[in-house]
């Protein structure tokens, strides 16, 4: 089992945290797996990369060589990473992103629902792990649990269900 | 006071023995593991997050953590500690090691043991500071003026910044030398799952006092029929006059003694270089018939064994040789890598480095390409297939 996933926007929108959570639930579960970014220098905005290698084997490359999943949660991150042919997945933020043919997805919207549009990027998690299957989701709720602010669980953990929920509605 | 090394306390603060971590931490988690009870520094992309791993968790077991004014004091601080018995570290990036090369001559010369982390990043000057390179390679090696050797290691992955992190300090007591830690942007900032070893699997040799008593101590004079003389703190009651310029074995300036300086910077350089296969540390990987071979080190390590999985998977014969100890370089195993091979591909995120190195130990026997690349991203496999397939940089 490999599953190799992009996730890209610009900074301040959590995506890296999002691929830290998912490549420690990976390893939480028993696989390999390998967690690299990419950002600039600036404090504020610029693009973000962060990109998740999941397992059974080893990983030797850390990073993405043929993506099975890119997200994309800025315009110019669907622009630059989602519009090589041949990914399988492509999912863009549809509050974000105008992209033809690809899965677009209330991430911000569906964030806001559960109280705040800061917790978009748990949303995305939620979905992603439906989507990967190569995690339980209590697994993955509880590496959630385990990378953000105190006092923010029951937010993290709405949102996290909600992702879940929007890929049950929209799968296939 | 240096902290004595008491393993279940260590244990205790590293917190879980099987963790996703990341590469900057990690070293952090190796200083600790390899009895480190004092760190200086000044923060750096992207090896700040050394300094942050180290703050929180050297207290702890009871060590101190400073925030010096630059990397030149960091570095200065560091040395000051070793003399007071401590095992002191600092981490920085390109600039900072830049800043440091004087203090790590020094640290040469008066055979002060401690441990420099470099997470590289694109250069030259402040450059990419967010974006990995392997462009400090040679500058380990001379960026200090004059003659000193120079052990430096190469971790390829997140265990391997704690493995090779906890070793560079046994082996910065041993040779009393400074020991660099050469990893970069992409191992430092990456997580991988960890592995911390058990109470029971940590020991460190303590430095202990000399044996000779106070009276007859000879700081620079190595004991036994060595080439490395015994350490003696400061405070413990033996004098040792420390300094930079030529000096004799009783550590008094000797400047205008030519026999006296080749001595004293002979044996600061064969205490390391006559000891190349003690130091020698590589991973080979070999194929019958093979006639390619790979030299790599670091993350470029890792780009490489993609590229042979998958020329393999094509039918491919490919050797790889993966240097994990770069100095004091390995010529007899790369020598011995090089025996039956055409071609020898050696790919580096700089624009040629290491790769000269291999060319003037193999000597010709077989030819040396080079795969470079700068700008922040790290080699891919298809780039390093290509170069096989292909041919790379004439070297």
């Amino acid at each position: 089992m490999k599953k190799e996933i992009r996730i890209v926007g610009f900074g301040g929108q959590g995506i890296i945290l999002a691929g830290v959570i998912l490549g420690e639930a990976a390893t939480r579960a028993g696989h390999w797996a390998v967690q690299t970014q990419s950002y600039g220098p600036e404090s504020r905005g610029g693009g973000a990369r962060s990109e998740v290698v999941i397992s059974s084997d080893p990983i030797d490359y850390p990073r993405v060589r043929r993506a099975d999943v890119v997200v994309a949660l800025s315009q110019e991150g669907y622009e630059k990473y989602g519009r090589e042919p041949g990914i399988p997945t492509v999912v863009v933020d549809s509050d974000l992103v105008e992209a033809e043919t690809v899965q677009s997805l209330p991430f911000t919207k569906t964030a806001e629902e559960v109280g705040h549009k800061i917790v978009s990027n748990i949303v995305m998690v939620g979905y992603l792990g439906a989507l990967l299957d190569v995690v339980p989701h209590e697994l993955l709720e509880e590496t959630v649990l385990a990378n953000i602010p105190e006092g923010t669980e029951e937010l993290n953990a709405r949102a996290l269900a909600a992702g879940r929920v929007l890929y049950e509605n929209h799968a296939g | 006071m240096p902290v004595e090394f008491d393993p279940h306390r260590v244990v205790q603060v590293l917190g879980q023995t099987e963790t996703f971590a990341q590469g900057d931490v990690a070293c952090a988690y190796g200083a600790l593991l390899g009895g480190c009870d004092f760190f200086a520094g000044y923060p750096i992309t992207p090896a700040t997050e050394v300094a942050e791993a180290m703050a929180r968790l050297l207290p702890r077991i009871g060590g101190a953590v400073l925030q010096m004014e630059d990397e030149i004091a960091s570095l200065s601080a560091v040395i000051g500690a070793a003399w007071a018995g401590s095992r002191a570290m600092t981490a920085t990036s390109g600039p900072g090691f830049s800043l440091m090369q004087e203090n790590i001559g020094y640290a040469c010369m008066t055979e002060t043991p401690c441990v420099i982390v470099n997470v590289q990043r694109s250069g030259p000057s402040t450059g990419q500071p967010t974006e990995p390179s392997q462009g400090d390679m040679l500058q380990a090696r001379w960026g200090t003026h004059g003659d000193h050797e120079i052990i430096a290691l190469a971790p390829a992955s997140v265990q391997e910044c704690v493995d090779l992190t906890r070793d560079a300090f046994d082996l910065a007591e041993k040779y009393r030398n400074p020991v660099l830690v050469m990893t970069d942007g992409e191992v430092g900032h990456m997580r991988e799952r960890v592995r911390l070893p058990a109470a029971d699997e940590l020991e460190i040799r303590p430095r202990g006092e000399p044996t000779t008593s106070p009276e007859e101590y000879v700081p620079f004079l190595a004991v036994k029929g060595g080439q490395i003389p015994e350490m003696a703190n400061f405070g413990t009651g033996y004098h040792t006059y420390v300094t930079g310029l030529t000096h004799d074995e009783r550590g008094l300036p000797a400047t205008d003694d030519a026999t006296t300086h080749s001595r004293l910077v002979r044996r600061l350089c064969q205490k390391i270089s006559s000891d190349v296969d003690t130091l020698t540390r590589v991973e080979r990987d070999d194929e019958d018939g093979a006639t390619v071979g790979i030299v790599s080190y670091g993350i470029s390590a890792r780009s490489a064994a993609g590229a042979i999985r998958i020329l393999r998977g094509e039918g491919e014969r490919l050797n790889h040789l993966r240097l994990i100890g770069v100095f004091p370089f390995p010529e007899k195993a790369v020598q011995d890598f090089a025996e039956g091979l055409d071609r020898i591909v050696v790919p580096e995120l700089n624009l040629g480095q290491i790769c000269h190195l291999v060319r003037e130990a193999v000597n010709g026997t077989a030819k040396i390409e080079l795969v470079p690349k700068i700008g922040g991203e790290i080699l891919t496999p298809d780039e390093i297939i290509q170069a096989v397939k292909h041919g790379g940089e004439s070297v």
